[in-house]
Parts: structure tokens; C-alpha cells; sequence
């Protein structure tokens, strides 16, 4: 079994190669179409802002990487940044447009009437919503479980049946995990939420 | 509710864990892989390491610290002490630590805080501010470990530094560094009310209530412990004879820890917070 880690050139990949390597899971950072399309499986991860990552993602030629691993119906992972390029658009600095892959868009954690602490760093819990987690990658996690977030904006779905778990942020409730077909996505980092994160990608792992 | 962040900091010379008291007399604890492998399965929510004595040593082995760290801690893990350039933030993150706090060269160019959190985006970039009380009841800020005088008031600083785009500030209070008397809870309050970064208490950990105190009172979102945390550990470890570091323990052996300093573990210090209201990650 081998990973591919899509480097985008924006962030630190590290971590999360530490996580397949202490499951004793070969993977590999990389930008090359043809390592990325071998793989068995791929995870998007990433910080930063939407669209640099969106311009990079064009410039290496890894849009069409992407759509193609995802009708291969290869499993695939985004992480924090990662789940949002799934989406259609995002509002960070002026309207980006997504990959589209998920309906749905990408907005800002905002208040009209408060001042609220963003980016949001720090743990939160996860709450399972009605689809359960039995046949998920969270399927050994406990409802409300923490998990670790660095964000400013979080993703909202058109289809709700997708979402996975739902986070409460300054009074706003938000997806913060989800599953459809092949694709699992999470706002917060597996990689820095300690051995409940590293259980989440061996679970992931156990559907490659 | 806003789940508050126990943090644990480790001092680093050289290969080894140090603790010193203001910041001064540093005194050999052990090898930092150890404590810092206890502090993340008993539950710390991040870890900050501290290399206290960085522009006088090479920074090899603070980078092998870091990358044996990052093989087998699943917590985000802050870095700070000594660096001074883009490269040097660089060359940490690759080594595999999440974010970096700046304090002296930010104090020298502060326009290095804007630039790294624009590369390395906000959350990533962290600023110490060590901070001494004057006689006349105003706070300056500090730096090289408490050693040099800036004659910048605090509360303008951490104003700044957040226009500037630092992510969080972590502010440390250079009186109580080290005593066990508790936070400088004045301190953190005057800089906590006045920015919309989260503001991470340091400095004067003795008890769980002093934590407790600095939460509730100082209003602190994060809070740095250490000497607590590594007085438990050595004392648990003696016991059990696992404890078989080299270093200047002797001190310790004798007992010579200081009074009010109450030895604890994450897990029991997290369980006090909880009972008294205070949300915190218990899995």
C-alpha cells in the first residue's frame, strides 16, 4: 500500500508523513502526476490561504489529478485547507472559485453583533450527527472526542446527508468532518489530535 | 465554550531539559524526548520548546529534539529562542515543529512578524513577550531571557503584534518565571482584555489553583506549565527507578525542590480545572 501526500507547495506536510510512517505506511510528498496517480490512495492536506492553493493546485497540473483519482474511486482524504478545495467556492479575500467536487461553498467564522476569536486554534469536540460513524474512518472515536483546529473559515455543504460530525465554534455549529463515496474529509488535523487523530487515519487506511 | 489550552514548556541547552528560576541558573532536568513522550499520553494539549540558550550553541541539536519529537507526538509543537530569520523559521517547521514564537527579533525588526505571518500564514507565528514589572507599576518587555532592557511598555507591544499578524502571544512574566507563586495575573489581564489573539499565560505556575486563577481572573486562553510538570515526572520516575538520566540532579535527589512548587501531572491538574468549570480536553 502506498500514499501519495499532494504537495501543493504551500505548507509543512511533514506531520502528516509522520503519521502514515508511525503506522508503518509507506507514503510520499509529492507534486508528480504519475506518483500521485500510482498510489492507492491520496490525501490533500494543507494551511494556508484558498486561493494560493487553488493557483498552485493549476499551475502543477494537479487539478485534473485530482478529478481523475476521485472517478478512479480511489480513497481520498482531504485535511483542513484540503477540505475546502473540495468545495465549489470559497468567500476568503473575494469570491474563489473551488474544485467543485463537493456542492457547497466556504465561508467565514463571523458574527454580526460580537467580536469572535478567529482563526480558531485550539480543540474542539466532534458530535456525531444521525448517519453515525459505524462505517466510517471515525468509527473508533467517541462522540465529542477532541480533535485539534487551526482555521478562519469552514465549509457548508449542500447536501447535509454527507456530514459526519458537526463543531461548535462561538456559538456556530459547522461541519467539521465528512464522507461521500469515496472521499473523507476533516477541518481539523488527524495528524496534530493525538493517538485518537492516528486511530482516525488507520481507520481511513483500513479502506484502502 | 472555549476549551482552554494546557501547555507544556520545555527549556532546552544543548541535548538536555533545563529549568532555571527568572529565567537564570539553569539546572539539568534530563534528556527533553523523555519528559516531553510522558507530557503527550498524559494529555498535554501542546508542547513549546525553548532553546534558552540559543545564540551561543549551535542549533544542531535542537533540530534532532524537534525531529524526534515529531515522529511520535501527535500535538502541535511550538518553537522558540534564538530565531531570527525566514530561514531560521523554515528550517525549524522542516524539522517538523508546527509553529514558532519570535521574541528578540521581532523586537529588533518587527516587520519580520508581518513578513513570516504572511509566508507561513498566522496561526503559525507565536510572539514571546517576557515582561518585568517597574517599580512604578508599568510592565516593560524584555529580552534574551529577562538579560536586556528594551524600554518597550508591554500593553503597546502586544498591541502591535497582533497588527502585525502574530497568531497568539505568549507572555511571560520574568518576576515569576520559575517560583511557583502563581501567574502575574495583573499582567496577563492587562494584555488579554486589550487583543483579539489569544493570549497564553507564562511564568509562576506552583498549584493547580494558581492555573485555575489565571484562567479565570487573568482571563488567559492557553497557559504554560513546567516546573510543576517536571518536578512529577522526576519524582514519579525515581520511584520507579526508570529515572537513570545523567545531568545535575542532585538537587533533586536532596529534596531541594522549591517549596511552592506543588508536583502534578496534566491529568490531575486538567481534572481540577473541569471540576471547577473550566472546559478542558479530557478524552
Amino acid at each position: 500500500m502506498k500514499i501519495a501526500i499532494i504537495d501543493y507547495q504551500l505548507s509543512n506536510l511533514f506531520s502528516v508523513k509522520h503519521a502514515f510512517d508511525y503506522l508503518n505506511v509507506e507514503s510520499a510528498i509529492s507534486s508528480d502526476k504519475s506518483v500521485i496517480l500510482n498510489a492507492d490512495a491520496a490525501i490533500l492536506p494543507g494551511v494556508g490561504a484558498f486561493g494560493d492553493a487553488m493557483n498552485n493546485l493549476k499551475k502543477l497540473g494537479l487539478i485534473e489529478v485530482v478529478n481523475s483519482l476521485i472517478t478512479s474511486g480511489k480513497p481520498f482524504m482531504g485535511v483542513c485547507l484540503g477540505m475546502q478545495l473540495l468545495f465549489s467556492e470559497s468567500e476568503e479575500f473575494g469570491a474563489h472559485e473551488g474544485l467543485n467536487i463537493i456542492k457547497g461553498k466556504v465561508v467565514k467564522f463571523a458574527k454580526p453583533d460580537k467580536l469572535i476569536k478567529v482563526p480558531q486554534i485550539g480543540w474542539n469536540q466532534i458530535q456525531k450527527t444521525e448517519a453515525g460513524w459505524k462505517n466510517s474512518p471515525l468509527k473508533n472515536i467517541k462522540n465529542r472526542d477532541f480533535m485539534y483546529f487551526v482555521h478562519s473559515y469552514y465549509v457548508v455543504p449542500d447536501n447535509s446527508n454527507a456530514v459526519l460530525s458537526e463543531t461548535i465554534y462561538e456559538d456556530i455549529k459547522y461541519c467539521s468532518s465528512l464522507l461521500s463515496d469515496n472521499i473523507f474529509a476533516t477541518q481539523f488535523h488527524p495528524e496534530k489530535s493525538g493517538q485518537e487523530g492516528i486511530k482516525i487515519y488507520r481507520d481511513w487506511l483500513k479502506s484502502v | 465554550m472555549k476549551t482552554i489550552r494546557i501547555i507544556s514548556k520545555l527549556d532546552i541547552k544543548g541535548p538536555n531539559l533545563v529549568k532555571g528560576i527568572h529565567l537564570e541558573g539553569l539546572r539539568v532536568l534530563g534528556k527533553p524526548e523523555y519528559f516531553a513522550k510522558f507530557y503527550y499520553e498524559n494529555g498535554a494539549d501542546e508542547l513549546l520548546y525553548m532553546d534558552v540558550v540559543a545564540s551561543l550553541y549551535n542549533r544542531n541539536s535542537l533540530h534532532d529534539i524537534i525531529s524526534k519529537t515529531a515522529e511520535e507526538i501527535f500535538i502541535p509543537l511550538a518553537v522558540g529562542g534564538g530565531i531570527r530569520t525566514i530561514e531560521d523559521i523554515k528550517s525549524v517547521l522542516r524539522s517538523g515543529a508546527d509553529k514558532v514564537s519570535l521574541n528578540t527579533a521581532a523586537i529588533k525588526n518587527p516587520a519580520i512578524i508581518k513578513e513570516a505571518a504572511e509566508i507561513f500564514g498566522s496561526s503559525t507565528i507565536a510572539v514571546t513577550i517576557e515582561a518585568a514589572k517597574q517599580s512604578d507599576g508599568s510592565y516593560l518587555a524584555y529580552t534574551d531571557n529577562g538579560r536586556e532592557h528594551t524600554g518597550i511598555e508591554v500593553l503597546s507591544w502586544a498591541k502591535k503584534v497582533e497588527k502585525l499578524g502574530a497568531g497568539e502571544i505568549i507572555l511571560t512574566s520574568i518576576d515569576k518565571e520559575g517560583t511557583g507563586e502563581g501567574y502575574d495575573i495583573e499582567l496577563i489581564k492587562l494584555v488579554s482584555r486589550n487583543v483579539s489573539i489569544p493570549v497564553v499565560a507564562s511564568g509562576g505556575a506552583g498549584s493547580p489553583d494558581d492555573i485555575y486563577q489565571v484562567i479565570q481572573e487573568g482571563g488567559a486562553d492557553a497557559v504554560v506549565i513546567a516546573s510543576m510538570l517536571h518536578y512529577d515526572f522526576i519524582q514519579r520516575h525515581k520511584v520507579s527507578g526508570n529515572f537513570t538520566e545523567e545531568g545535575n540532579i542532585e538537587f533533586l535527589k536532596g529534596g531541594a525542590i522549591s517549596s511552592k512548587i506543588t508536583p502534578s501531572n496534566i491529568l490531575e491538574i486538567k481534572k481540577y480545572l473541569k471540576e471547577k468549570g473550566v472546559e478542558v480536553r479530557l478524552n
